[in-house]
Formats: structure tokens, C-alpha cells, sequence
């Protein structure tokens, strides 16, 4: 700070040691770098024969088979595309290849999937509720609003200690718990809006087919 | 694992698996080991897609599963490597060195291994009996017999190996808790590298052939549960030993490289692959072994081989007199960078290799062994400095380092130099990759409508067309789309193969590193 009056310039250190004069210092820098910094000098050539060539062939074959793999998973895309014209004719020439099983003996068990079965256990359980519900109305007709709350609570709990499978089935059975606490007679979950059906089905067509 | 690694990773897993597997590999990439919850958690992906993706992924082997650390009853836990990712680079040149020593039967198994992940024995004989029959004229077909002993010779040299019993379902099935938590290596296991006795009648099938009967005759063959994967360990060796031997070529010439690639092939077997040096292997066991084409006689041997002993690049020393002089070849430690150097031009590589040779040198002795004027030399210093390549070293004088009375010399540090080019490298790979896909995304529209005019024209002429109609088909691709098309895959063709030619360099690179950290730990 001695010298930030007189010499702003000056350096602490003498500066011909090293060898550089005051005048070739580079520019301060104004912008960050450039994305594409221009190159002085050209990088070397890529090597050009056969076996290039040949590598070259493998890689890209490599890259296309392993796309048509029953290994290679895309996201499911849920709206219906029209069907293209191309994929008519693509279709003819894409290899048959078995959908794949792995050895279960090799892998872990859990990476197993679970059967999907949400459709079905719908309207079982939909019908469980209609014949409990029948049988509290039966028995209890004086106290239909006490018996009804009651009623509610021990269709939730019936369903749930049934109900032995995957997680899955316990997370959906707490979003149709969260559908029935009300308090009239008439149950949601008599009809269906289509949204729970139409997820259902789709992991069905996903999950039954390859395993 | 580096960003960069880990940016490449994922294109890999995105190009080959698709993208759920790009996401879960990325995932435990970044997380390190996780069991399942958690994936599941980070990704946000559904439950099923996720236990897809890991089973490709322990399928390919680029996933290993062990057992929770908490204790037997709590969920097995998936780690992902790097760089058995990046082995997917190396494939096409796996390939091909099967190809150019097994001929197209063990290019076949080689590719169809590796496009699989792990395969019995007998479901690769077929599969490549039946690819082999389709390329073959009407009325050939290969026999199982063939592919079969093209197997086992491919597993007697090592070149591939049997998976290993995974270590979690040891603990599935026994009561004991597992003695540790590592799943074993697979040359542990004692089996590793014996061919099941497998009963395999027949030939391969053409494709034209009734699928139907081929579904219905499923036999087992007797190895079930067999399962082989490629050993890239021992590509690896025989990759290292091609780059030495065309090392030697080039400096010196063809039959000193034939001499090291007898020592090489006689310590193929008695050297452990990460040894820094041969066994010593004395010069009349050289001589019997060398190749019969080349009849040198013995004093010519002996100055070869005095020749390479005394050669700058120390592959070979000398390591006593019994037998006629016993000679230890050296791993590559000395790699030439100087490719990289193509980008400060050939004098800044001259300055490079000056400083790996005379290790620490001050400015003016630079300029004086190098012939460049100073002014030229000042500047490629310190370009080469601010990209980290070269290295100040200060020796001072007074204790108070001052600097007009201190000493600053030039020096390169090897390994860390290595290291940071091995990042460019991959960041390079990542980059081209990248471009790869943009070029192919912004033309996708062109290459669709090629796409669909080739379908066309093959079904076509697979249905008997007559000329004009294909060529009306034709030109259904106006010209100036035909030479965009021309100049798109002459863009990807040189992206591709430039992709090859980066792996080479990090292949050595790794190699390099991996030599240098392990024999100075």
C-alpha cells in the first residue's frame, strides 16, 4: 500500500530475474473466456486404415443392436402416438428377440417384480366392503350413523390385515382409505373414476409380459 | 469418480441401455452405495422401471449387490463403478483383437458376450452357431462342435471367465452370516477358468428355419447356472504388450520387437498381470523361443538384446550372468505424452520431453539444450504452466525467498500430469459423444425419411419390383438432402472414430497410473 500512490505499477520483486520486461505483460482479462477460444494450432489427424474402419463398423453395429435389446428401457410414454409410417415398415425389419429373464438365482430377490394385481383386487375388495356393509346394516339398525363410522373403520382394517403383498398394495390401499372416510352412505369407490383403472393397466401391460 | 467420469458414464449407459438405466446409473454413480429405497427416492422413477434397470445393470456387471451393512435382515445394497462403464469405449476394440486371434467364430462370441452381459455356455454356442449359419452359403451350417472349441480356447488363454457364486446368495441360503461382505473377485474362485462338460448336438438353424420348433425343444445342456463374462483384465495384458512391442518397433526395429515379444509370450503365464517387471528369463531360453521364421544367429541375439539394455528407455535390464545373461523387462512406465502436445505445437513438445528427461531445469538451460530463441521459450513456459502441465519448483537462496535470490526451476510431475490428461481425455470422449447426439437430433427428420425410403426400397425388391419403381423411390431424396445426408455421416464417422482413438490414449493413461500408483504405494 507504500507505493499505491506514487507507483501503482511497480513490483515488490525485481523484475528482470525473470526475465520479462514491464511492456509484455498480457491484457487484463475483461470477459470471461471464450466458449470456442480461437486454436493456434491444428490437433493432429486421426489415424485413417483398415482397422479404423473396422472398429469404426463394430462400434456403430454395437450401438444399434444394443438399442433394439430387450435390455435397453425407455420411459413409458403415455399418449397414444399415432402410429407412424415409419414404424410400419421398421417393424418388419427389427430381430425377434426373447424377452429377456434373468437367473433369479444369481440375483437379489427383491429386485423380483411383484405381480401386478391392483385391477383385480378392486373389485374384490369392492365387493368385501359391499357384503360387510350389508351385514352392519343388518345387524345394526338403530344406530346406522355410530355403526356407519365404525363400519367404515373396520372395512379399512379388514382389507389391510389381508393383504399381504407388496408395498405396493399398502400404499394403494391408503389412498382408498383416504377416499372412504365420509360420511354418507354412498362409497366413492363404487365407481371408479377411470384414473386409478387406467394406471392400473399400464404397469399390467409392463410388468406382466416380460417376466 | 470425477464429474467428468461420471458425465461420460452417463451418455454411455444412455447410448447403449436407454435412460431409466442412464438415471439409475447415474444415481448410484453419485450416491455411492444405496440399497433400494433411496434409489428409488433420488430417481423419482417407478418402482418396477428401477428393478429393470438394476438388473441390467448387475447383468452387465457394471453393478455388484451385497448385503446390507446393518445386519442380515436389512436390504442389499447396489454399487455401481466407473470404470467398468467405461469399458463399454474399449468394446469395438475387444472385438477386434478376438477377431484378429480367433478369426470371426471368436469375434462372434466376444461381441455376443458383451452385448449380453453374462451367458451360459451352451446359449452362446447357439446363438453364435445360428449367426454363423446365416452368413454362410445355402446348404452350410456350422456345427456346435466348432463354435464350441473356439470357446474353450478362448477360456484356456483366459480371455474369458466364469462369474462368480454372488455372496448374497450364499447368505440366502445358509444360516451363517457370510464371512465378509466383499462379493469374491473372480479369479478367488477355484473354477474360473474349467469348460463344463456341456452336451451339445447339432448345428445352428437359419432364421428361415420353424421358429416354433426351436421354442419347443428346450433342453438343458448341463450347465445351467454356468455363467462367463469377458475377462477384460487379460485384453488389457495383451493390449499393454502390443503398445510395448510397437514401442520398440519404432525406436529401434522389427526383430528387436520380435525379441520382446518372445519374452513377452514366455512370461505371459509365470507373471502376475500387475507386476512392474518379468520374471528374468535368461537369454538361451529366448533364443529356443524365438519364432522359427527368424533364424538370427546367437551373437546377434546377445547384441539385441545388449542393444535394448542399453537403450534410454530401459525396457530391458540386465539382471545377472547365469545362462548367458538374464534379462527383466520393464512395464511401461515411460509413456511418451508428447501426442498431446499438438496443441502448443512441436516445440512446446520438445521442451515437454527435454524436462521428463533432465527432471528439473532452469530457464536458461531450457532455451540452451532445446535451440529456441529465449523470448519463444519464455512464452511456451509459462503457457505450458498456466495449463498446469509443467511445474515450478523454488529453491531459494536466503531464508526470506526472496525472489531475485532464489532459484526457480522447471520440473514435470509425471503421475499428476497424467492424471489431469486423463480428465481432458474423458471430458474429450464426453464432449464428442455429445456433438454426436446434437448432429443426430437436429437431422433427425433427414434420417427418419432415409430410414423409411430404405425400408421401403427393401421390402420392394424383397417383393420383386420392377427398376423404375425403386428408382422413383429413389429420388424421392432430392440431391442437396443426399449430400446433407452424405455430410452428416461423414461428421458422425469421424466422431466415432475419434471417440476410438481417445480410448487408445486412456487406456495407456490408465494403465500408466495405474502402474506408477501401485508400485509406489
Amino acid at each position: 500500500m507504500a507505493g499505491k500512490g506514487r507507483g501503482v505499477a511497480a513490483f515488490t520483486f525485481n523484475i528482470d530475474a525473470l526475465g520479462i520486461g514491464r511492456g509484455s505483460m498480457p491484457e487484463a482479462r475483461v470477459a470471461p473466456n471464450p466458449l470456442f477460444p480461437p486454436a493456434d494450432f491444428k490437433p493432429i489427424p486421426l489415424k485413417v486404415g483398415e482397422d479404423e474402419d473396422y472398429m469404426l463398423a463394430l462400434k456403430q453395429e454395437m450401438r444399434g443392436t444394443m438399442q433394439q435389446r430387450p435390455h435397453n428401457i425407455k420411459f413409458q410414454s403415455n399418449k397414444a402416438d399415432v402410429e407412424k409410417y415409419t414404424q410400419r415398415y421398421m417393424k418388419q425389419k427389427q430381430t425377434q428377440d426373447d424377452e429377456w429373464t434373468p437367473d433369479w438365482n444369481v440375483f437379489p430377490k427383491e429386485l423380483m417384480p411383484q405381480k401386478k394385481t391392483r385391477v383385480n383386487t378392486g373389485p374384490k375388495k369392492k365387493r368385501k366392503k359391499i357384503s360387510n356393509k350389508d351385514a352392519q346394516d343388518v345387524l345394526t339398525k338403530l344406530n346406522e350413523l355410530e355403526k356407519k363410522d365404525d363400519g367404515d373403520k373396520s372395512d379399512e382394517e379388514k382389507p389391510k390385515n389381508k393383504d399381504n403383498e407388496g408395498e405396493e398394495e399398502e400404499i394403494e390401499e391408503e389412498q382408498y382409505e383416504e377416499d372412504e372416510v365420509e360420511d354418507n352412505d354412498y362409497i366413492e369407490s363404487y365407481f371408479d373414476n377411470g384414473e386409478d383403472f387406467a394406471a392400473g393397466s399400464d404397469d399390467n401391460m409392463d410388468g406382466e409380459a416380460t417376466y | 469418480m470425477t464429474s467428468q467420469e461420471v458425465r461420460l458414464c452417463g451418455l454411455l449407459l444412455r447410448e447403449h441401455f436407454g435412460e431409466v438405466v442412464e438415471k439409475v446409473g447415474t444415481t448410484l454413480l453419485r450416491g455411492g452405495t444405496q440399497n433400494l429405497r433411496s434409489i428409488l427416492q433420488e430417481t423419482g422413477v417407478s418402482l418396477d422401471l428401477v428393478k429393470k434397470s438394476l438388473c441390467v445393470l448387475v447383468q452387465h456387471g457394471t453393478c455388484v449387490f451385497s448385503p446390507g451393512r446393518k445386519g442380515r435382515g436389512s436390504p442389499s445394497e447396489y454399487r455401481a463403478s466407473c470404470h467398468l462403464i467405461l469399458r463399454i469405449l474399449r468394446y469395438p476394440r475387444y472385438i477386434y483383437t478376438a477377431k484378429t486371434l480367433y478369426g470371426d467364430t471368436g469375434e462372434l462370441i466376444v461381441e455376443e458376450m458383451l452385448q449380453r452381459g453374462r451367458v451360459t455356455m451352451s446359449n452362446i454356442v447357439k446363438t453364435v452357431a445360428d449367426r454363423l449359419t446365416q452368413t454362410m452359403e445355402e446348404g452350410h451350417s456350422m456345427e456346435y462342435k466348432e463354435v464350441c472349441s473356439a470357446f474353450s480356447k478362448l477360456v484356456e488363454t483366459h480371455f474369458l471367465q466364469r462369474c462368480p457364486r454372488t455372496a448374497s446368495k450364499a447368505a440366502a441360503d445358509s444360516e451363517e452370516a457370510p464371512a465378509s461382505t466383499e462379493p469374491p473377485a473372480p479369479e478367488s474362485f477355484a473354477d474360473c477358468y474349467t469348460v463344463p462338460q456341456v452336451t451339445l448336438v447339432g448345428r445352428g438353424k437359419r432364421q428361415l428355419e420353424d421358429a416354433k420348433e426351436q421354442s419347443v425343444a428346450k433342453k438343458t445342456h448341463g450347465d445351467e447356472g454356468i455363467y462367463w463374462q469377458v475377462n477384460f483384465e487379460r485384453f488389457h495384458l495383451h493390449f499393454r504388450d502390443q503398445a510395448i512391442i510397437s514401442a520398440v518397433a519404432n525406436k529401434l526395429d522389427q526383430t528387436s520387437s520380435e525379441i520382446i515379444r518372445t519374452m513377452l509370450r514366455m512370461s505371459e503365464v509365470t507373471t502376475p498381470p500387475a507386476a512392474a517387471s518379468t520374471k528374468p528369463l535368461s537369454a538361451n531360453e529366448i533364443f529356443r523361443s524365438l519364432p522359427a521364421g527368424y533364424n538370427i544367429p546367437r551373437q546377434v541375439l546377445d547384441q539385441y538384446l545388449s542393444l535394448l539394455v542399453d537403450d534410454p528407455m530401459e525396457f530391458v535390464s540386465k539382471a545377472g550372468e547365469s545362462g548367458g545373461g538374464m534379462y527383466v523387462l520393464t512395464s511401461i512406465q515411460t509413456v511418451s505424452l508428447s501426442p498431446h502436445f499438438g496443441r502448443f505445437g512441436s516445440r512446446s513438445a520438445r521442451i515437454f520431453r527435454l524436462l521428463l528427461k533432465k527432471k528439473h531445469l532452469e530457464q536458461k538451460q531450457v532455451e540452451d539444450f532445446a535451440m529456441i530463441p529465449a523470448k519463444e521459450a519464455k512464452d511456451m513456459l509459462y503457457t505450458l504452466l498456466s495449463q498446469n502441465l509443467v511445474q515450478l519448483q523454488e529453491i531459494p537462496k536466503t531464508p526470506d525467498f526472496a525472489p531475485s535470490r532464489t532459484f526457480y526451476l522447471y520440473t514435470v510431475n509425471q503421475l499428476s500430469t497424467a492424471r489431469m490428461l486423463l480428465q481432458n481425455c474423458y471430458k474429450t470422449v464426453a464432449n464428442l459423444i455429445h456433438r454426436r447426439l446434437f448432429e443426430t437430433s437436429n437431422s433427425k427428420r433427414l434420417l427418419e425419411k432415409s430410414q423409411r425410403i430404405e425400408a421401403i426400397l427393401a421390402s420392394l425388391q424383397a417383393g420383386g419390383a420392377e427398376p423404375e419403381q425403386l428408382t422413383e423411390v429413389e429420388e424421392m431424396i432430392t440431391a442437396p438432402e443426399k449430400q446433407q445426408l452424405d455430410s452428416l455421416r461423414l461428421h458422425i464417422n469421424k466422431l466415432d472414430s475419434a471417440e476410438n482413438q481417445v480410448d487408445e490414449t486412456i487406456f495407456l493413461l490408465e494403465s500408466y497410473i495405474h502402474a506408477t500408483a501401485s508400485s509406489s504405494s
